[in-house]
């Protein structure tokens, strides 16, 4: 939507008289000027990739006229997401890293751990593929050629869940990511997205986030996901939490049972299979099947007879 | 479309033959973030007012031992890096934290608090400059002339008053341009109807930075400032019409 300028003037002017209008407010209730908000918030921590691909604002809305309520969905990263959750500031976490959200679960923070959706992962280079990983069927092959070559790579280097990924590939690539040529920046996916784009480096990317700033950068795949056949290795599943009531007793855990009911419904399910991105889609849901899967319950390998049983 | 640099931002901003406005924002999105940016710092900087320009006036008008020491302290509060600031308001917000019962995290108060935090140095150390810089005189010419402390205290503050504005100034730049402290205890949250709660222009124009989005994040940047040269120009202009009183 184009914002026109007489749009725009009003806006700087509600602006500046609500502005003002808060000023004289501050002895009232600061919460007035808000939006009227009936009924509870639901505060979901999530990843920058489920944020800024758009699709919790397209399904949001639905929530919350069926509910009544609010949804806070705070972008902050697979880690900084759980470490909310942690310490009692989320309902509810959305993240994309089996092993942190095991780790989780396993002490106590979280419980009703559902399998929600999955995308993959690409490696993204520039065009003239200088480390000549094009056409490689196995990441942490291509990986192994990039570290030999000593190719510049982009690391997110921020604890998220593509971070995590990147680093697990490294570790099973048998390479140590270090040096002139590996680049740890710290950022967002777009951001990093960016970085290499400048450098004419390689990196790992979300396939949404990619998908969503592909005209703008000069980068192209070179290692697909599974999504494209390539290995499975690269595949990026989502899973949604609830915080345990009983370790922190004010988190809004009917709310969080009732969203997480929610968005593993057909109805949702299918919303996030349409949603799309220049006509492309974004992420496969994976909550409703036929078949039982006890495995999204628990961390990953568990088994009744384990030790850990 | 290149901005030509010849052309001051503002005209470049409300120029609606500019098609550098077709922003991917859905209606009210923008103002919305006007409006929170502005709520939290004017609160924030009013409150810091309240606090630090009383406090000034006695670190001003006293003497006392330590008092070298006292401005050294809030000199180095203005160095305060505000992402330590927003961390340590986290912590006391925060679920576990010492006001946890409060459920400040992630509101618009949990940013109010930490934007006190950052103004309050400013404020108070560019007042006391300005009432030290206050010729003693004045203050004496009060009392030899029957006033109190009260009344002297006040001559020297109406005497200073500029100083002051320019503190109160400097505090509502230091609170409306920071970006650490509000993503981190505001959470950078909108609804889903794209009404922001806790994200201001700053949070925002970082939100688009991450998305690689740096032509979107110029223009909200360019809204920032015209929104900080306004009040700005608002404000010296009150006080060139309280001087003619």
């Amino acid at each position: 939507m184009t914002i026109q300028r007489r749009e725009l003037l009003t806006a700087l002017g509600t602006g500046a008289l609500a502005g003002l209008a808060g000023c004289s407010g501050v002895t009232g209730d600061s919460d007035e000027g808000g939006a009227a908000v009936a009924g509870e918030t639901l505060t979901l921590t999530t990843t920058t990739s489920t944020y800024d691909t758009g699709l919790l604002d397209s399904i949001h809305g639905d929530f919350e006229a069926l509910y009544g309520v609010t949804v806070d969905a705070v972008a902050q990263g697979t880690g900084a997401a759980l470490e909310s959750a942690r310490n009692g500031n989320a309902d509810a976490v959305m993240v994309h890293a089996r092993g942190l959200e095991d780790e989780f679960m396993r002490n106590g923070y979280g419980v009703n751990r559902r399998d929600l959706m999955f995308n993959d992962f690409v490696i993204v280079g520039p065009e003239d593929d200088p480390a000549g990983i094009g056409g490689t069927g196995s990441a942490t092959e291509a990986l192994t050629t990039i570290a030999d070559a000593g190719a510049t790579f982009v690391s997110r280097g921020d604890g998220s869940g593509t971070h995590t990924k990147e680093l697990n590939l490294w570790e099973a690539a048998g390479a140590e990511p270090g040096g002139d040529w590996y680049q740890e920046t710290g950022t967002g996916m777009g951001e990093a997205l960016n970085v290499a784009d400048q450098q004419g480096a390689y990196t790992l990317s979300d396939r949404g986030t990619f998908i969503s700033q592909r005209s703008e950068v000069d980068l192209t795949v070179l290692v697909q996901g599974p999504i494209e056949d390539g290995p499975e290795v690269l595949s990026n599943p989502y899973g949604i939490m609830a915080a345990n009531p009983g370790v922190h007793e004010n988190v809004n855990y009917d709310l969080a049972m009732a969203y997480i009911g929610w968005i593993t419904s057909p109805g949702t399910q299918e919303a996030i299979s349409s949603y799309e991105m220049n006509g492309e889609q974004l992420f496969f849901p994976e909550a409703v099947s036929e078949d039982p899967d006890f495995q999204q319950y628990v961390p990953e390998g568990w088994s009744g007879d384990s030790p850990d049983a | 479309m290149p901005i030509d640099p010849v052309v001051p931002l503002l005209p470049v901003v409300v120029d609606s033959s500019s098609t550098l406005f077709d922003l991917p924002f859905r209606e009210g999105y923008v103002s919305s973030i006007v409006y929170v940016s502005l709520y939290v710092s004017l609160v924030a900087v009013a409150l810091s007012t309240l606090f630090s320009v009383p406090v000034a006036v006695l670190l001003g008008l006293a003497e006392f031992p330590g008092k070298r020491f006292v401005k050294s302290v809030i000199n180095t509060g203005m160095g305060f890096p505000s992402v330590v600031v927003g961390l340590v308001v986290l912590f006391a917000v925060s679920n576990q934290g010492p006001l946890g019962s409060l459920e400040l995290v992630f509101t618009r108060e949990a940013m109010i608090m930490s934007q006190f935090v950052l103004a309050t140095p400013p404020i108070t150390a560019i007042s006391l400059a300005a009432i030290t810089g206050v010729d003693g005189n004045v203050r004496d010419a009060a009392r030899v002339l029957g006033g109190t402390r009260l009344d002297a205290a006040l001559v020297v503050l109406k005497e200073a008053r500029y100083g002051i504005a320019t503190a109160v100034l400097a505090g509502f730049g230091r609170a409306i341009s920071e970006v650490g402290s509000v993503l981190i205890v505001g959470g950078n949250i909108t609804g889903a109807d794209g009404i922001s709660k806790t994200r201001t222009l700053t949070t925002a124009i970082q939100l688009e930075a991450r998305q690689g989005q740096y032509e979107t994040a110029m223009l909200l940047g360019a809204v920032l400032v015209a929104l900080v040269l306004t009040v700005n120009a608002v404000v010296v202009r009150l006080g060139d019409r309280g001087g003619r009183r």
